[in-house]
C-alpha cells in the first residue's frame, strides 16, 4: 500500500467521492420532477454504493451492484418510461396542499435521519471480533452451494414465478380493451 | 467526526441518510414509478447497513455478502413485477399517477 507517495490520500479521496456520489444521486433521485432524471440519480447513487461496498471489502458485491441495479434494474426503469411516458405531471391541483406534503415528507424523513444518527453515535458499538474467514470470493460461493443451498434455489424459484407473472401481467392488460 | 473509513460510523449514516431520502421520495412522490424509486433506495439502505455491520461487527464476513446478494435478487424479482403491473395500470388508466388509481376492478 505505500508503494505510491501519498496513496493515503488518494484512498481518501477515493472514499469521500464515492460517499459523496452516493448521497447526491439519492438527493437526486428523490428531488427531481422528470422521472427520468429520477432513474438517473439512483444509477449515481448505485454507482457511489459500489464505491462503498469496495471499501467495506466486498468487492464482488460492488461488482454484483453495478450488474443488477445499473445494468438490470434502471435499465428496466428506462423502458416503463418509455413505454408508459410518465410525462410532466400536471400541477397539483391545491398548492398549499402539495407544499404541506412536502413539508410533512421532509419532517418525518428529517426526523427519521437525526433520530439514527443519534443512535449511530450514541450506541455503545463492540469492538471489532476476529474474523474467521476472509470473506473472499471462495468463500462466498461455498456459502451460497452449502449453507445457504435452499435459500439460494427458493430465490431462483422467485425470480421465475417474477418473470412468468410480470409476462402474464403485461400481456393480459395488452388483450384488454 | 473525521472522514475514517476504517470507522463504522460514516457508513451507517449514509444509510440512514438513504433510508430517509427513500421515505421522502415514498410520501412525497405521486407517480407509481417514482414511488418505486424511492422504494429501491430503501433497499439499497438496508442493504448497506447489512454489509457495513457485517464488516465491523460479525467475525464471519461472507454472511452479509450473501444476504445482500438474496435482497438484490429480490429487489430485481420486486421491480420487474412492479413495472408489469404500472404497464398495465397505464393501459387501463392512460395516468400513472398514485392518485387516479381510486377504484378496484377496473
Amino acid at each position: 500500500m505505500n508503494g505510491i507517495p501519498g496513496a493515503d490520500r488518494i484512498i481518501q479521496a477515493m472514499f469521500v467521492l464515492a460517499l459523496l456520489t452516493t448521497v447526491a444521486g439519492a438527493v437526486w433521485a428523490v428531488a427531481t420532477r422528470r422521472i427520468i432524471r429520477s432513474v438517473c440519480g439512483l444509477a449515481l447513487c448505485c454507482v457511489g454504493l459500489a464505491g462503498l461496498y469496495y471499501f467495506l471489502e466486498s468487492p464482488f458485491l460492488a461488482l454484483m451492484e453495478i450488474l443488477i441495479y445499473i445494468g438490470a434494474i434502471c435499465v428496466t426503469l428506462v423502458f416503463a418510461v418509455m413505454l408508459a411516458e410518465p410525462d410532466e405531471l400536471p400541477p397539483a391541483e391545491n398548492r398549499r396542499a402539495a407544499w404541506g406534503w412536502g413539508t410533512v415528507a421532509a419532517l418525518l424523513s428529517g426526523l427519521l435521519f437525526a433520530g439514527l444518527v443519534w443512535l449511530t453515535r450514541e450506541h455503545p458499538w463492540p469492538t471489532a471480533p476476529n474474523r474467521i474467514r476472509l470473506g473472499t470470493l471462495h468463500d462466498i460461493g461455498v456459502a451460497l452451494l452449502g449453507r445457504y443451498g435452499f435459500a439460494f434455489e427458493l430465490i431462483s424459484v422467485v425470480l421465475v414465478v417474477a418473470i412468468l407473472g410480470a409476462l402474464l401481467v403485461a400481456r393480459y392488460g395488452r388483450t384488454r380493451p | 467526526m473525521s472522514l475514517d473509513y476504517r470507522q463504522p460510523d460514516l457508513y451507517l449514516i449514509t444509510a440512514a441518510f438513504l433510508l430517509a431520502c427513500g421515505l421522502f421520495g415514498l410520501v412525497r412522490r405521486r407517480t407509481l414509478i417514482g414511488m418505486l424509486i424511492a422504494g429501491e433506495l430503501v433497499f439499497s439502505a438496508a442493504a448497506l447497513n447489512f454489509v457495513a455491520v457485517n464488516r465491523f461487527f460479525v467475525s464471519d464476513p461472507t454472511v452479509g455478502q450473501v444476504f445482500v446478494l438474496f435482497v438484490m435478487g429480490l429487489a430485481a424479482a420486486e421491480i420487474a413485477l412492479a413495472l408489469s403491473i404500472i404497464i398495465g395500470v397505464y393501459r387501463n388508466y392512460r395516468s400513472i399517477g398514485a392518485r387516479e388509481l381510486s377504484e378496484l376492478k377496473g
